[in-house]
């Protein structure tokens, strides 16, 4: 992911996404793809479904490899873009024709719920659905396909003569007793800049009443802001940080590399589990095909005897529970209550309160 | 013998009565229930002629009345109906028989003949006639050892002969008295019998004479 | 009895003199039941409906119950600050919405026309008439509105409150709008659910209506039983206990039964009256002629005498032959079957006979085989054993010989009556049965001729027959009877 280069306002694409009807489907918003691959070897009776997309590629293709090697005359557009670029891209199409992009993948959990909320996407019967907890599916429109925990990256090195954190309450009890060693060594997403660290925080808000708390304290001790979680990673291994906040497990887990370096939490008061999610657009030419690839994801994140070696899962699996139980993870509900977040008043509400908090010099 | 006859009937009962006591019979009559019960609480019967519709009630109520009693009298009851279901019912009331009326008084003899040998009769019924010994119940003629069964129309004319000895009896009223109105018969019809008579009689001081012109009579030796 | 008017399949021969078919205008039992049944059917579509109306009601209540919780939320953030009016929304505010169907929602917010946040082109409820004062309009009351949006039909609630600003009061209106897919499904859960109340009631409502109807009938069924059960001389009044609604027919019935009875015994009675009534003056005529016979010796008083005694017999004769045909008749009409010892009535009807016969000195032979008991009227088998025999006797010669057998063939039971009378001219054997018809040998011998017809009318009244033919001697005739013995 590279939130990085995706340095506008992100608020501005807010109000596009409300006023599109009022201003017309027609006007020419352009996006910006940063990566663009195609697989599958393409011959004239190949079908193409174009695939916008905010996971690297590099990811997620052992994934479409696996998918195409039983569906040899498939041809796949993958194009990589960040989250909100994504939504202009999908926005930019004209919704009453088809022959547009055919699925959208994001981990941006609550721009997806209002691309299908907003009637963007078509509804797919998936014949995976009994496999799949019922979070993980919202309308048969938006459908998850990892678990991806928020986690806490601790520097060994840093931490070598400490107790290991186990929780937020931990973490708290450390940094009051040595705020010396954390001083100017924490970083986060900037929740302003960032979708995913924005809906991280506002998560961690409503989860739990420490969350602001963190934040102040945060704040005290001369908190770094990143774009993106690969920055964060790098520099928790290089030792620039010592910790570093709400940064995508999914990610970290990735960089085998570092393994000696970084020291992955998961908290045990709670977790927050992003989830990846993909949905087929109304524009779609092949919406057959598109749910064809959608089961294929689907069957390898949920099935019963998923095979990530051969279906190229790059996820970890969590144990699947509904979220109702008392566990540390909590799986980010589908639903209408993410479109709260993305108002433009609550937006703007919340991020006052969170610079306010963590940018206190 | 003595009959009671029961009969509401003025002009029938009158014409019976003198039919019966034509043949020698002694007959009470009663025209309704309540007398006949008088006379048959006084009186010993051979025989009952009992009439069913009384004016003072019904005569199988006398009947009834009469076999509760243990009264062992023999009961005819004369019916004007011809109906099976009247003669079960009287016979089932004790009567011995029935006749339907309007009656062939010859019919009504031998009823009254077959009724009262059914009851065994009464040693006072035989008749001693010089050497003979005539029994009209069980129907014989003994003579000395000899015992003859008379047929029907032999005992029935042995029977007027020996009711008047002596006394000449026309073929004419023979032949009335022996053969019903519906068989037409000549006078010589009789003399066929009397010949069989006489065979029966041989022997006997008892014999049967002819009267020329005239017709029979029995005379003895 | 006259002919049963309700079908007596059990005796063919009552059957067959059932009176033209009774027209029948539909049955009951189905009219209730078809009434039951139809008014099953109303209730149960009344039932659904309603059901249907009520879910529907209930519904949408709850649904609008949470889009005005969810507006009242969004409502309850609006704050004013530095004059400016903003609002922070609850989380719950649109969650409380997933949380009971995966519908999609949306919302807006206004001050006054201005758009403060949400969907600018959801539609707007209707405004009220201008010129109305704002304080006027209900506040915080919520208007709900079912519409069009994006596709999708929408159920829509819009809540106004008036804030007070420093330049004024401005009034903030919230609308929050979900689609009714979650709901139409449930609509359809419900409908499903109320059909199959509905159909359910309805079978259940039928059976039961099917079953009272049968139930209802019953009694007229019951009623069908007792009287057609009962055998032809039967005419006691029906005491079998009826609902009140057929005591009516019941009493009709009885009052008929009654009458029927009175007319009958009257007709009985008429006949033995008749009997009496002219058998008796016969009866003193002929005894006083009799009498008189014995006294009087003039040949040709004598004869008019004889002739005069015997049209008395033929009268009497003739009257006992009319009187025992009308019985035949009127018992024949309606065949009262019992078991019959064939061979003890022959025996016993000899036994009667005998001193008629011994009368003329006629030997009359009896033997009787032990047969089966038959269904008959043993009046009327009597009455035809004893015409035949009747006219056996009167037609025989003196000291000739009459035989009565009875013994069975393989269906039958055969009374055959044989005598020495010269027997009948063979061409007209049928035609004497006829009614008075007398064999051309009969000159002189008292005999109404009837005798032969009564005796077959008995006959073929039980399926039997009466057959003439000529005795083996050739000497006389030989008639029998026969009955089934089924």
């Amino acid at each position: 992911m590279r939130f990085s280069r995706v340095p506008f306002a992100i608020a501005a694409l807010f109000w596009a996404v409300f006023s599109i009807k009022a201003t017309g489907a027609g006007s020419d918003v352009g996006y910006e793809v940063e990566a663009q691959r195609q697989f599958g070897t393409p011959n004239p009776a190949s079908v193409e479904l174009q695939i916008l997309s905010t996971t690297d590629t590099a990811l997620l293709a052992p994934l479409i490899e696996s998918f195409l090697q039983s569906h040899s005359d498939v041809v796949i557009d993958y194009s990589e873009l960040s989250s909100a670029e994504l939504m202009k891209a999908v926005l930019s199409q004209d919704t009453t024709s088809s022959d547009g992009f055919d699925l959208a993948i994001s981990s941006a959990m609550d721009l997806q719920v209002k691309l299908a909320n907003d009637g963007f996407t078509r509804k797919h019967s998936s014949g995976v659905r009994a496999l799949m907890p019922g979070w993980s599916n919202w309308r048969d429109h938006v459908f998850a396909f990892s678990q991806e925990p928020a986690t806490i990256l601790l520097s060994r090195a840093a931490f070598a003569d400490l107790p290991q954190p186990k929780s937020r309450q931990n973490l708290i009890e450390l940094m009051r007793r040595h705020p010396d060693r954390f001083r100017g060594r924490i970083g986060t997403y900037d929740a302003g800049t960032s979708g995913l660290g924005y809906l991280f925080a506002t998560q961690d808000a409503r989860s739990s009443d420490s969350f602001w708390r963190l934040m102040e304290l945060f704040g005290s001790l001369d908190l770094r802001l990143y774009c993106c979680s690969g920055a964060m990673i790098e520099d928790v291994a290089s030792g620039k940080l010592v910790m570093a906040y709400n940064v995508l497990g999914s990610y970290a887990q990735a960089r085998r590399d570092l393994v000696e370096k970084i020291l992955i939490l998961e908290p045990e008061d709670y977790t927050n589990m992003m989830l990846r999610s993909a949905v087929i657009l109304k524009t779609s030419s092949e919406p057959d095909l598109a749910g064809l690839f959608v089961d294929h994801l689907l069957e390898a994140a949920w099935g019963d005897d998923a095979d990530d070696l051969t279906s190229g899962y790059p996820f970890r699996h969590y144990p699947v529970r509904s979220s109702g139980e008392s566990a540390p993870y909590r799986p980010i509900q589908l639903g209408p209550g993410l479109m709260v977040y993305l108002d433009r008043l609550k937006r703007a509400k919340f991020l006052r309160e969170w610079h306010s908090t963590v940018e206190q010099n | 013998m003595r009959f009671l006859l029961v009969e509401d009937n003025a002009s029938l009962a009158t014409a019976v009565l003198d039919r019966l006591r034509l043949d020698g019979h002694v007959v009470d009559h009663a025209g309704d229930v309540e007398t006949a019960e008088g006379f048959a609480a006084t009186m010993d019967y051979d025989l009952i002629l009992l009439d069913i519709m009384l004016p003072d009630g019904d005569g199988r109520d006398f009947l009834k009345r009469h076999r509760a009693r243990q009264e062992k009298t023999p009961v005819i009851v004369l019916t004007a109906r011809s109906e099976v279901s009247d003669r079960v019912g009287v016979l089932d009331l004790g009567a011995d028989d029935y006749i339907t009326k309007p009656f062939d008084f010859s019919e009504l003899e031998a009823r009254c003949r077959a009724v009262l040998r059914r009851h065994g009769g009464n040693g006072s019924n035989q008749k001693r006639f010089g050497d003979l010994l005539f029994d009209p119940m069980g129907g014989t003629l003994t003579l000395g050892t000899k015992t003859t069964s008379l047929r029907n129309k032999e005992l029935r004319l042995l029977e007027i002969f020996l009711a008047s000895p002596e006394q000449i009896h026309s073929k004419t009223k023979l032949v009335d008295r022996l053969f019903s109105y519906d068989e037409d018969v000549s006078e010589n019809a009789i003399e066929v019998y009397v010949a069989r008579l006489r065979k029966h009689l041989a022997g006997s001081c008892v014999s049967i004479l002819t009267v020329r012109g005239l017709g029979y009579r029995v005379s003895q030796e | 009895m006259s002919p049963a008017p309700n079908p007596a399949p059990q005796r063919p021969g009552a059957a067959a003199k059932t009176p033209g078919r009774l027209r029948s205008s539909g049955s009951l039992r189905r009219r209730l039941a078809l009434q039951l049944v139809g008014s099953a059917a109303i209730l149960a579509s009344v039932l659904f409906f309603a059901v249907l109306g009520f879910a529907r009601d209930l519904s949408q209540r709850s649904h609008d119950s949470i889009l005005f919780a969810s507006a009242t939320s969004i409502l309850d953030s609006v704050t004013v600050q530095g004059g400016e009016v903003t609002l922070d929304i609850p989380y719950a505010a649109l969650s409380m919405l997933g949380n009971i169907s995966d519908d999609r929602v949306f919302y807006r917010v206004t001050l006054d026309d201005t758009l403060l946040t949400g969907y600018p082109d959801l539609p707007v409820q209707a405004t009220p008439p201008k010129g109305v004062p704002i304080t006027d309009r209900r506040q915080g009351e919520p208007s709900f509105l079912t519409t069009r949006y994006r596709d999708s039909s929408l159920r829509m609630v819009t809540l106004s409150r008036l804030m007070a600003l420093q330049e004024g009061a401005r009034e903030i209106s919230i609308s929050v709008a979900q689609t009714r897919d979650g709901q139409a499904a449930e609509l359809a859960a419900l409908t499903r659910s109320a059909l199959q109340l509905g159909v359910g009631f309805f079978l259940i409502s039928a059976l039961l209506a099917l079953w009272t109807a049968q139930w209802s009938i019953r009694p007229l069924d019951v009623l069908t039983g007792v009287v057609s059960r009962r055998g032809p001389k039967d005419l006691r009044p029906v005491r079998h206990a009826v609902p009140t609604e057929m005591l009516p027919l019941v009493h009709s019935l009885n009052r008929f039964i009654e009458r029927l009875r009175i007319s009958l015994t009257r007709s009985e009675d008429f006949i033995a009256e008749a009997a009496h009534r002219v058998r008796t003056p016969l009866a003193t005529v002929r005894t006083q002629a009799e009498i008189t016979l014995r006294r009087v010796d003039k040949p040709e008083n004598r004869t008019s005498l004889r002739e005069m005694i015997r049209a008395i017999d033929e009268s009497s004769r003739a009257a006992g032959q009319l009187l025992d045909h009308a019985m035949v008749t009127f018992r024949t009409d309606s065949l009262e079957r019992k078991p019959v010892e064939l061979s003890a009535l022959v025996a016993e009807l000899v036994d009667r006979l005998r001193p008629v016969a011994e009368l003329k000195d006629i030997d009359l032979c009896c033997h009787t085989r032990n047969v089966p008991a038959l269904p008959g009227d043993a009046i009327l088998i009597q009455n035809a054993v004893r015409n035949i025999l009747d006219n056996a006797i009167k037609y025989s010669a003196a000291e000739s010989r009459v035989d009565v057998t009875v013994h069975q063939t393989a269906l039958d039971a055969v009374v055959t009556v044989t005598d020495a009378a010269g027997g009948f001219p063979d061409p007209d054997t049928t035609a004497l049965t006829e009614r008075f018809v007398r064999g051309s040998n009969s000159v002189g011998t008292i005999g109404s001729g009837l005798g032969l017809t009564i005796a077959r009318e008995v006959a073929e009244a039980h399926g039997g027959q009466l057959d003439i033919s000529p005795s083996d001697t050739g000497a006389g005739a030989c008639v029998s009877l026969a009955f089934p013995l089924q």
